[in-house]
């Protein structure tokens, strides 16, 4: 057996695989499925300063390989989180990161100043690439000015692993990446999902409440694969890779392209103990290769 | 409940008619328990435009056979590959997900439960359910034509059977919530599941007279599970998931415009 363990920053994970924010709940709806002691870290759902009802119904399209999403960070808030939800999820034996949103910069950074007193959570992702949502979200990671005061006031007050989450929705996201590790994050996280929008020709109308949504699944892949590579390339942090992986094949190809871990979104639905699954195709490909260790194959892209 | 994820062995696709098949399914071992009103989710592996799970009612559980029943009516692309299943081929579910029917305390009690279309589906097992437990259920079934009424012959096993249609082929004519039953019988329970228009006009009915009343929710899935928030109803408590605070739900918690 290779050795799996991959740094992200200040923290080591036991394995590369993650699960991304917002499609693995709080770790707990998928405790039937899966041991998530198995797994190198999980991403709870986003979290902000205040409860957030997010949009009307409907807010999920299915679109060829991939889904359109528009659920607008529905929360109970950071107050909720700590007193209700953090009890339960507290001692799972995985590194938990917390998604982190805001409408503001000061939501940011009183949200991550709460959940930076929590012991057993060792990192935040910080999203700055919701579409979702009116105010804030992507705005902040769309722009080099913007994203890097927000990480700035954030560094200030949050004393761990700060992982920031990058939006696909730019014209050069390693500019961005760079700005980000200028002002202190410790790894980014890429790709959010991509703005896109469904229409139903029968009735002439779109078919989520917000119009656009956000694009994932396998038909994101060679984008958010891309996007890790030119990331990669310009930046000294840790990158963690997502956009449609469905298997431990994609992962591998994340990590062969600079990623030092990678998270599982979209395919949780369909297969929701699939992140296991990848943490073992891994394993047996470093293996079948010849490989000791993950670090081997981080970046290995023979061009 | 503990939830699943097995490979079911399709035993029997029976064509019903021109848009419906019911799917038999089972497995090396005893199912596991399973509540009336409660879903699967199912995987379709056929194209890239069926990429995510399909809700699907659990229609009915054959215990002696150990057998599980899904009704599917052939809407889109995904319930066209659920249709073309064969015998000995197997399917995915994600099960038992939801809740469940809430139960009359009064054995007594007048109980009507009322589907229409594919939403007849939960109201089969439900009503063997209420059978089995010593009540006695009314069935109130509504399809456009005689061709559309699904499961009579079951449905009759546990309780009476009262149908309308919109071409008058079979039963009264008309919709189920003009049946001449709803004025002659006082119901204490309904229960009901069906195309939205109808579930508001038998909430609306249930609201005039007081009667206690559930739906079952179709709303579009990601998950099924309660980690994506995309099926989520607009209720009194906010934004609720279908697939774990529903399917079915007190219509007075809904914010329906009814």
């Amino acid at each position: 057996m290779a050795d799996l363990t991959t740094k992200l920053g200040t923290i080591q994970l036991k394995n590369p695989v993650m699960t991304a924010s917002g499609t693995f709940g709080f770790g707990t709806e998928y405790l039937d499925f899966m041991d998530l002691g198995r797994m190198g870290g999980i991403v709870v759902k986003g979290t902000t300063i205040r409860e957030r009802q997010g949009n009307p119904y409907p807010r999920m399209a299915e679109t060829s390989s991939g889904m359109l999403n528009a659920v607008g960070l529905q929360n109970k808030g950071v107050d909720y989180f700590v007193k209700h939800i953090y009890p339960e999820i507290k001692d799972f034996d995985t590194n938990v990161f917390v998604n982190v949103s805001g409408s503001t910069l000061e939501d940011y950074v009183e949200t991550a100043e709460i959940i930076n007193e929590l012991d057993k959570i060792p990192g935040i992702e910080l999203n700055i690439s919701c579409p979702n949502v009116k105010e804030g979200g992507m705005a902040f990671g769309v722009s080099c000015p913007m994203a890097s005061q927000v990480v700035k006031e954030v560094r200030k007050v949050y004393k761990k692993e700060l992982m920031v989450k990058l939006s696909p929705n730019v014209t050069d996201i390693a500019e961005i990446a760079r700005a980000v590790e200028t002002e202190g994050a410790d790894s980014v996280s890429l790709i959010n999902t991509l703005l896109g929008m469904a229409v139903d020709a029968k009735t002439r109308k779109p078919l989520l409440s917000t119009v656009t949504g956000g694009l994932s699944g396998p038909a994101i892949k060679p984008i958010a694969l891309c996007m890790v590579w030119q990331v990669a390339n310009a930046v000294k942090i840790p990158v963690v890779g997502l956009g449609g992986i469905m298997n431990a094949t994609d992962a591998i190809e994340f990590l062969l392209v600079g990623a030092s871990a990678i998270q599982v979104g979209t395919a949780n639905f369909i297969d929701p103990a699939v992140s296991v699954k990848i943490v073992e195709g891994i394993d047996k490909y470093l293996d079948d290769n010849g490989f000791k260790s993950v670090s081997e194959i981080v970046g290995a892209l023979e061009i | 409940m503990k939830k699943f994820i097995l490979d079911l062995d399709i035993v029997e696709n029976q064509r019903l008619n021109y848009q419906y098949v019911l799917l038999k399914l089972t497995h090396s071992e005893t199912l596991p328990p399973i509540l009336p009103g409660q879903f699967a989710q199912i995987r379709v592996d056929g194209s890239p435009e069926t990429f995510l799970r399909r809700p699907i009612s659990i229609n009915f559980v054959d215990t002696e056979r150990n057998q599980l029943w899904l009704l599917i009516q052939v809407v889109g692309a995904g319930t066209r590959c659920l249709a073309e299943l064969k015998v000995g081929e197997k399917l995915n579910l994600i099960f038992p997900l939801g809740n469940s029917f809430t139960v009359p305390e009064d054995k007594k009690a007048q109980i009507a439960l009322i589907g229409g279309g594919v939403g007849v589906a939960p109201m089969l097992m439900y009503g063997e359910w209420l059978h089995r437990h010593g009540y006695k259920p009314n069935f109130l079934i509504g399809a456009r034509s005689e061709v559309d009424l699904l499961q009579l012959e079951e449905f009759s096993k546990y309780g009476k059977v009262f149908t309308t249609t919109e071409d008058g082929t079979h039963g009264e004519q008309g919709y189920i919530t003009q049946h001449s039953c709803l004025k002659s019988l006082s119901f204490d329970y309904i229960f009901t599941c069906g195309p939205t228009p109808m579930m508001k006009a038998v909430a609306r009915y249930a609201q005039e007279k007081g009667i206690f009343c559930e739906v079952s929710l179709e709303n579009l899935m990601g998950c099924g599970i309660g980690a994506c928030l995309c099926c989520v109803t607009d209720t009194t408590e906010g934004n609720l998931c279908v697939c774990t605070e529903g399917p079915i739900f007190n219509v007075t918690k809904l914010k329906w415009q009814i």
